[in-house]
């Protein structure tokens, strides 16, 4: 018995090291089709998002992957023309369920959007605005502990220690997206889903938004939207390539990107259309 | 030559250049070297020549002529003493204008050589449709004749020196034109100079109103003292007929100013929350079907003229809670028919329009990112609105809720109807009160003489209101900045 567990342990101390994957899916997507009025903008996708592990989107422009990843969250309910069909769950559970309380999966995934958008507020208001609405700082000092810890895990509380509160629209556009980060990481969501997070930024601060996902893939299940081939590469575990509103291919990073399945992936990757 | 024929001639020089500058242009672009401007740009410059200066020329020319003619007939007046058979010289100045204008209605022989007297020179005037004062005198008919050769001599003059500018600026435009000439950048700055003077009109028509009521303001403070009227709480400007008590009424700002204040309170109070909630509504919650008939329907409310609502409060809601207070307490119920709070009421409904029209923009205004930041978050439609987009449209928000304060503070015909005219100083909504804007249509209307100080009150009150609302717009364009430093 004693044994047994300690090769468990040691097995799993190895795989951690070698950085064997672990492979628990977090969400389910099943034939996800989506219409913005007449128009479908997604057709059947069945693509799963592995949990601790980044899923790279790629994908010429209007292929559909913010589309899918609006899904995740059901940002889609937002616009008014969207309808989702088919399935998604989120830990077995489906999220299309009439059940299920929106506002509550969209704290347990997190989004953070394209251009950084900080509230017109300071910079400790903008990283506590979801736990004051979710009510997750219970004693006094709470709040500011939250604050402080999502701040150090988006990499920004040095910058910002001794402005805390000032208005967080005066930060650097780099500055601001890692405050949106923050902002989301802050309420504990279990994924955090990015649409493109690096395209408004210069390539140093694109270094550190890229260094952080690495990092927060210990805690946190994360979608990112690229453009980059470059960032898919380096940031991500998984890859899925998007054409047309079809799921082309979706596989491990290393393989879509040495010797894809699919003429289109391959002509994407090498940059002959798109 | 009159005015309109020499502006028409004046244009029509205009549009001649404009051609011949323009084709000039056409037929010199042989397609080698790349022309500055485009033809038609050749042809506005040339257009501009040709009538700008000219039309300059032609106000300058129609005004001087005219204050010189003046000039002129005074100076052939006698001179004018004790018993002179005209009041003042500027009377009978006038009067011989208003003489030489009825001569040019006549046949031109007869208006060249006159009757002698007026006597004789009125039935004739008389049956050409010409009415003047009985007491012209002889003596002007002379002087009038003389104005009337003077005025076509200095019009031909103009006309022949105005057309002759006309045409030397449309021949300088015409000439101008040239593959390389820069037409284009000419109209753009002439174009400028165009805008910046219509904005000077709004800035100098301003200033004139505040010029003009200042000069009876400080008329009307040479005899009432500032204490009177600034700090005196009984409003009673007696007639000065009535003489014996002296012609020193009271003239105590203050209950009007108690009164416009509480009404304007009792408005947004109506307003603000109604406007601000349904400019919400629409701007956040509304499928586009239900906006696009909501909206315009709210907005055709806001063009319903002021004294529609103030017939209303009258004839319909006064009464209404008049009776409904008395059917509530008994007696003659503690609603008046005239009230601060019926003319508040009223006032309120009309301004909803303006308040969530105004708001409504502000709020659709804040971007989409912040609302899907927030939704994004976890955070419900109403959290968003309350903690979001409200926060940023603040100043927004501010800025038309103030803008609203001041059209409430300015209005006139709900209140004469739905408040009364009584200038009582009361802290009860139920009263009837007044506002200023009522007592400067009071004080001016009816046959006061001007120069009293019955009347002349009716401009300080007018430029208290002035400076009341010109603070409030200062304090809500501070707001706006303030908020705006802060968010952006
Ligand atoms: N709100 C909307 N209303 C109507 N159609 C939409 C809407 N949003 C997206 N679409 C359409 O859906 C399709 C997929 O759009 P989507 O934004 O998902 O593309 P994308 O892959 O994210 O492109 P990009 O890389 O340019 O961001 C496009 O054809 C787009 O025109
Ligand atoms: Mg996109």
């Amino acid at each position: 018995m004693n044994i047994m567990t300690e090769t468990a342990l040691e097995s799993a101390v190895n795989d951690k090291m070698n950085g064997t994957p672990n492979e628990t899916i977090k969400m389910r997507g099943r034939k996800v089709c989506v219409f913005y009025g007449e128009k479908q903008a997604l057709f059947d996708v069945d693509l799963d998002v592995r949990e601790n592990q980044v899923t790279a989107l790629i994908g010429p422009s209007g292929c559909g992957k913010s589309t899918f990843l609006r899904c995740l969250n059901r940002m889609n309910d937002t616009i008014d023309s969207a309808r989702v069909a088919g399935k998604i769950t989120l830990d077995d559970e489906d999220i299309y369920d009439p059940k299920i309380d929106v506002v509550e999966l969209r704290a347990r995934v997190g989004m953070v959007f394209q251009k950084p958008n900080p509230f017109p507020k300071s910079i400790f208001e903008n990283v506590a605005y979801g736990p004051r609405i979710h009510g997750l700082a219970r004693k006094k000092g709470d709040l500011d502990e939250i604050v402080e810890t999502s701040l150090k895990k988006a990499g920004l509380f040095n910058e910002v220690k001794d402005r805390l509160h000032e208005p967080g629209t005066g930060l650097s556009g780099g500055q601001q997206q890692r405050l949106c980060i923050a902002r989301a990481i802050a309420v504990s969501p279990e994924v955090i889903l990015m649409d493109e997070p690096c395209s408004a930024l210069d390539p140093i601060a694109t270094a550190r938004v890229e260094e952080l996902i690495d990092e927060l893939r210990q805690n946190y299940t994360i979608v990112i939207v690229t453009h980059s081939m470059q960032q898919a590469a380096r940031v991500s575990q998984r890859t899925a390539m998007f054409h047309m509103g079809y799921l082309v291919e979706e596989g491990e990073t290393d393989k879509m990107f040495t010797n894809p399945d699919d003429r289109r992936t391959q002509d994407y990757i090498t940059g002959r259309f798109g | 030559m009159s005015l309109m024929l020499v502006f028409a001639a004046v244009l029509a020089i205009g549009a001649v250049a404009f051609f011949v500058g323009r084709q000039r242009a056409l037929v010199q672009d042989d397609g080698k070297v790349k022309p500055h401007s485009r033809a038609h740009y050749h042809g506005w410059w040339a257009f501009l020549l040709a009538t700008m200066p000219a039309l300059l020329l032609l106000i300058v020319w129609g005004v001087g002529s005219n204050v010189y003619l003046q000039e002129h007939i005074k100076s052939q007046l006698p001179m004018q003493t004790a018993d002179s058979p005209i009041a003042s010289e500027k009377l009978a100045a006038s009067l011989t204008t208003s003489l030489a204008n009825g001569l040019r209605r006549l046949d031109p022989q007869t208006a060249a050589n006159p009757p002698a007297s007026f006597a004789e020179l009125q039935p004739q005037l008389a049956a050409r449709g010409v009415a003047l004062a009985p007491d012209t005198q002889d003596y002007m008919i002379p002087i009038a004749v003389d104005a009337n050769r003077m005025q076509d001599r200095l019009s031909l003059i103009g006309a022949i020196l105005i057309l002759a500018v006309s045409i030397g600026g449309a021949t300088l435009g015409v000439s101008h034109v040239q593959v390389r000439a820069r037409a284009r950048n000419n109209v753009e700055k002439l174009v400028l100079w165009g805008l910046l003077g219509a904005s000077t009109i709004a800035i100098l028509t301003t200033i004139g109103i505040i010029l003009s009521l200042l000069f009876q303001t400080i008329n009307f403070f040479e005899r009432v003292p500032l204490t009177n009227f600034f700090f005196g709480t009984v409003w009673d400007p007696r007639f000065a007929a009535a003489g014996s008590g002296g012609s020193e009424g009271q003239f105590g700002l203050i209950p009007l100013l108690a009164g416009t204040l509480y009404i304007a309170l009792v408005a947004m109070l109506v307003a603000v929350p109604v406007g601000l909630m349904s400019a919400v509504y629409m701007a956040e919650y509304a499928s586009p079907r239900v906006r696009a008939v909501v909206k315009p329907a709210l907005e055709l409310l806001a063009g319903i003229p002021t004294i529609v609502y103030g017939i209303f409060a009258l004839v319909t809601l006064g009464p209404f809670l008049r009776d409904l207070s008395a059917a509530l307490a008994g007696g003659t119920g503690f609603i008046q028919a005239q009230s601060v709070f019926t003319a508040g009421l009223v006032m309120g409904v009309m301004l909803i329009p303006v308040v969530s029209s105004l708001s409504d923009d502000i709020i659709t205004a804040v971007p989409r990112a912040m609302r899907d930041g927030s939704l994004g978050l976890g955070a419900t439609r109403s959290e968003t609105i309350k903690r979001v987009i409200l926060p940023a449209a603040l100043p927004g928000i501010v800025g038309a809720i103030l803008l609203t304060a001041s059209r409430a503070i300015g209005e006139t015909m709900i209140v004469v109807l739905a408040a009364g005219v009584a200038a009582n100083l009361t802290a009860n909504p139920f009263e009837a009160m007044t506002t200023i804007t009522v007592k400067i249509v009071n004080q001016l209307t009816g046959d006061l003489e001007f120069n009293s100080p019955q009347t002349l009150v009716a401009f300080a009150l007018g430029i208290t209101l002035f400076a009341l609302t010109l603070v409030m717009n200062i304090f809500a364009l501070y707001i706006v900045r303030k908020y705006r430093e802060q968010y952006e």
